[in-house]
């Protein structure tokens, strides 16, 4: 009988621990055990998918053959997508790679969409051209249109070398009407160190002012000093821009002036930043939910679960009676220790993820029936009330466990199908029913044998005087 | 106690009265449009806005005309009311890139204003629908494969193990044809559309229903040493009736739930539930009315086409 109260005494305190996890409380909590500066027990806000909160998910895709590009390109392209990102001020978005040629992007809670998607799949291929000898009329003639120039020429050759054929015909093929060949690029954005959107308080025009490195400010002074009064092309992803004239040498800082506003400026500030993405990106899939729609589903969900656990409680009370009451107070458990984990592992929430969770109370209470059942036939045999538990809690153990494993490899399945990008709404599900098994394993086997167990010796002489509380 | 077994036939015909309709409008559609039922953007690309104007003003026609300078695939388009009594409008086409899409609700916008915060656009390219589809048959191959073997591992020290593995397998396939012949009636009369999130029904239909299969089997299994002398239709009769209670109190409990659902919940996940839902009483019925009686029907060699397989197979080989 020990062992119960031991085990009640183990579950009154984890139930509190859950209470506290689950309460905004423990919000911004860290735990960092062995003082190295990183925390290894986090517990922030419970991360709530797109579905709820409004925002956008985008699959994107290398518009490259697979042949052309490493790994590490697709790294390094995902990490520039990232540092946009996060230019943008978006607190809670992830950015993953995905496969041999795809980046996930999630973007929750933002507002304008369309202007974030574009920013970070923009290439953002900086650079400064040669425009020697051009006349303003050829110059002005070439303004927002496509030309090759010597650095794209190269990156072209770089993919051929790799078997790539499709390079080549999606480039522009805009030469130096002088020469015939590709503009000579003069320095790239690689060659940046930093560039901020600026305002001009005369003109009232935004212009972008950019620094750039050591060895990018030696190649450009020695530049423009040969050539003051040409024009100087700026390039943006092979578009031209403008190409002003050289007025003097330049070093290290100069300002790109042009028609922007402060969305503009600051956008191509945030993309010279963060690099060009060495790799072109498409899309591929694209999930847009606006915020209110969001906020309604999770109160209908909020509303739906809470419903659906009062019922199913009551059920269990009214068909079980006393050990209804044990199956009751270990759901409550149960429902806890759920919520708990979905703030500490973080699990995100999604629609499919809440239901995953609801249909795992369902079969929450299944062990627990099953337990209840063979308890009632076994009284029905003849057996006192303390055998009767002893051997229903035996007896039952094999099937709630064939029962329960069966759904869990199944979840697995589901989970690993839904690692497929465009189907990412099954994992929700498949994580939160799995989790609730295994919780409810253990849920329905200690929880319920300490509660019953306690009840039912504080309970004998009732119970043994009017079985109708044992719901036989 | 009733004997629920001696009216097998009937459970028979019943479990046809449901699949059969259902198959035949699944050939019906396969005839019609090539596809068994309505496939969702998921398998196939293509976009899906859900829309909201602040008023109520639009027409389908006005929606189409906007939507057809984009767009040149046949668009669907229908008219929602959803649980709050608003008007939504919801139409699919083809997978548009960003930048069309823009210009698509800007142009959209000139109808009448459109909330933004209340709409929801999915486009997926037909690359990633092909392989969500591969995916999806995958995991579909993988599930009844693990469900097969675990029915395997669970029965592998009772005599005749093979005769309670097909039963079950049998009343997993009449729970995955209910299914099928669900989606293929709710897509021909209501537009339901086959997705992601079907499928994982399905799978999770599969799971569920090896389940019931298995917690009846377990007492066949129990009971047969403690009857021993009973005939064998009396003991899986006294099984069924033991294990019916289970059966019925877990089933009203997932009832409740899917219940508070479909009445309060989101509409987006409404199709799924109701799927699920018929799926796991589908489950509860076939591992009843369905397993059990093929075992008698087996042992008592009603079984056509297995009973004449046995009488070609040799005799045992003498062990005396």
């Amino acid at each position: 009988m020990n062992q119960h109260y031991r085990w009640l005494a183990i579950i009154v305190v984890l139930t509190a621990f859950c209470i506290w996890v689950a309460s905004p409380a423990s919000n911004g909590f860290s735990l960092d055990t062995d003082n190295d500066g990183t925390p290894e027990i986090v517990i922030k806000e419970q991360p709530l998918g797109l579905d709820l909160v409004g925002g956008v998910r985008v699959l994107l895709e290398a518009a490259l053959p697979v042949s052309s590009f490493t790994r590490e390109d697709l790294q390094r392209a995902a990490d520039n997508v990232n540092r946009r990102v996060n230019g943008l001020g978006l607190t809670e978005a992830t950015v993953q790679v995905q496969g041999d040629r795809r980046i996930l992007v999630e973007l929750p809670g933002v507002t304008d969409k369309a202007q974030a998607v574009e920013t970070i799949k923009a290439t953002a291929l900086l650079e400064f051209v040669d425009f020697a000898g051009l006349g303003s009329g050829q110059v002005s003639a070439l303004v927002d249109q496509r030309i090759l120039t010597t650095a794209q020429d190269e990156l072209i050759r770089a993919r051929e070398e790799t078997g790539d054929t499709t390079a080549r015909a999606i480039a522009p093929i805009l030469t130096n009407p002088r020469t015939g060949l590709p503009f000579q690029t003069v320095l790239t954005g690689a060659d940046l160190k930093a560039a901020s959107a600026q305002f001009d308080t005369n003109t009232g025009d935004f212009y972008i002012a950019v620094e750039l490195t050591e060895s990018g400010a030696a190649t450009f002074a020695t530049f423009t000093g040969q050539r003051v009064g040409e024009p100087l092309a700026i390039v943006l992803d092979s578009v031209l821009l403008s190409a002003p004239i050289i007025q003097s040498q330049l070093s290290n800082q100069f300002v790109i002036e042009g028609n922007y506003t402060q969305e503009t400026a600051s956008t191509l500030a945030l993309q010279l930043r963060s690099g060009a993405l060495p790799i072109p990106l498409r899309e591929e899939a694209v999930t847009d939910v606006g915020a209110t729609l969001g906020q309604q589903s999770v109160n209908l969900s909020i509303r739906a679960g809470v419903i659906g656990v009062l019922v199913v409680l009551s059920f269990m009370l009214l068909y079980y009676r006393v050990p209804g009451v044990a199956a009751a107070l270990a759901l409550l458990v149960f429902v806890l220790l759920n919520i708990a984990a979905y703030k500490l592992l973080p699990v995100t929430l999604t629609l499919p993820a809440i239901t995953g969770f609801l249909i795992s109370v369902g079969t929450a209470v299944d062990g627990n029936i099953l337990i209840f059942e063979r308890i009632k036939e076994e009284l029905r045999a003849g057996k006192p009330l303390g055998a009767a538990l002893d051997n229903g809690f035996a007896r039952a153990w094999g099937s709630i466990r064939d029962s329960n494993t069966s759904t869990i490899i199944m979840c697995a399945v589901l989970f690993f199908f839904g690692q497929t990008p465009g189907a990412s709404v099954v994992s929700g599900f498949a994580i939160t029913l799995i989790l609730g098994l295994v919780i409810n394993l253990f849920t329905a086997t200690v929880v319920t044998r300490s509660f019953l167990y306690i009840l039912a010796q504080w309970l004998q002489k009732p119970l043994a005087e009017r079985k109708w509380l044992l719901g036989a | 106690m009733f004997n629920l077994i001696e009216k097998r036939r009937y459970f028979f015909l019943i479990s046809a009265a449901i699949i059969l309709p259902g198959l035949l409008v699944m050939v019906y559609s396969i005839l019609t449009t090539g596809e068994p039922f309505r496939l969702s953007i998921d398998f196939v690309g293509g976009s899906i806005y859900d829309l909201r104007f602040t008023e109520e003003v639009i027409t389908e026609e006005a929606l189409r005309g906007v939507f057809s300078r984009y767009d040149d695939s046949n668009l669907t388009v229908q008219r929602v009311v959803d649980s709050a009594g608003n008007e939504r409008w919801s139409v699919r086409g083809q997978f548009l890139e960003q930048a069309a899409s823009e210009d698509l609700l800007t142009d959209l916008n000139t109808l009448a204003p459109l909330d933004r915060e209340s709409t929801r656009i999915e486009r997926v390219s037909e690359t990633i629908g092909a392989e969500v589809a591969r995916a999806a048959f995958f995991a579909v191959l993988a599930g009844s494969i693990i469900v097969t073997l675990f029915i395997v591992i669970a029965f592998r020290t009772v005599p005749k193990a093979l005769r309670y593995g097909i039963c079950a397998i049998a009343a997993m396939i009449h729970d995955v044809l209910v299914v099928l012949g669900l989606a293929s009636i709710t897509s021909l009369f209501f537009g339901w559309e086959v997705d992601a999130l079907f499928l994982t029904a399905v799978l999770t239909i599969l799971a569920f229903s090896v389940q019931d299969s298995i917690v009846l089997f377990d007492r066949i299994r129990e009971n047969i040493p403690l009857y021993l002398g009973e005939p064998y239709e009396t003991i899986i009769n006294r099984s069924i009736w033991e294990t019916i209670h289970r059966s019925l109190a877990t089933q009203l409990n997932a009832f409740f739930i899917m219940a508070a659902i479909l009445l309060f919940g989101g509409e987006t996940i409404k199709q799924f539930i109701f799927i699920l839902f018929l799926g796991l009483v589908s489950g509860t019925y076939s591992s009843i009315f369905t397993a059990a009686p093929l075992l008698i029907a087996w042992e008592k060699g009603e079984l056509p086409l297995v009973s004449r397989l046995g009488k070609l197979m040799p005799p045992p080989l003498p062990t005396e």
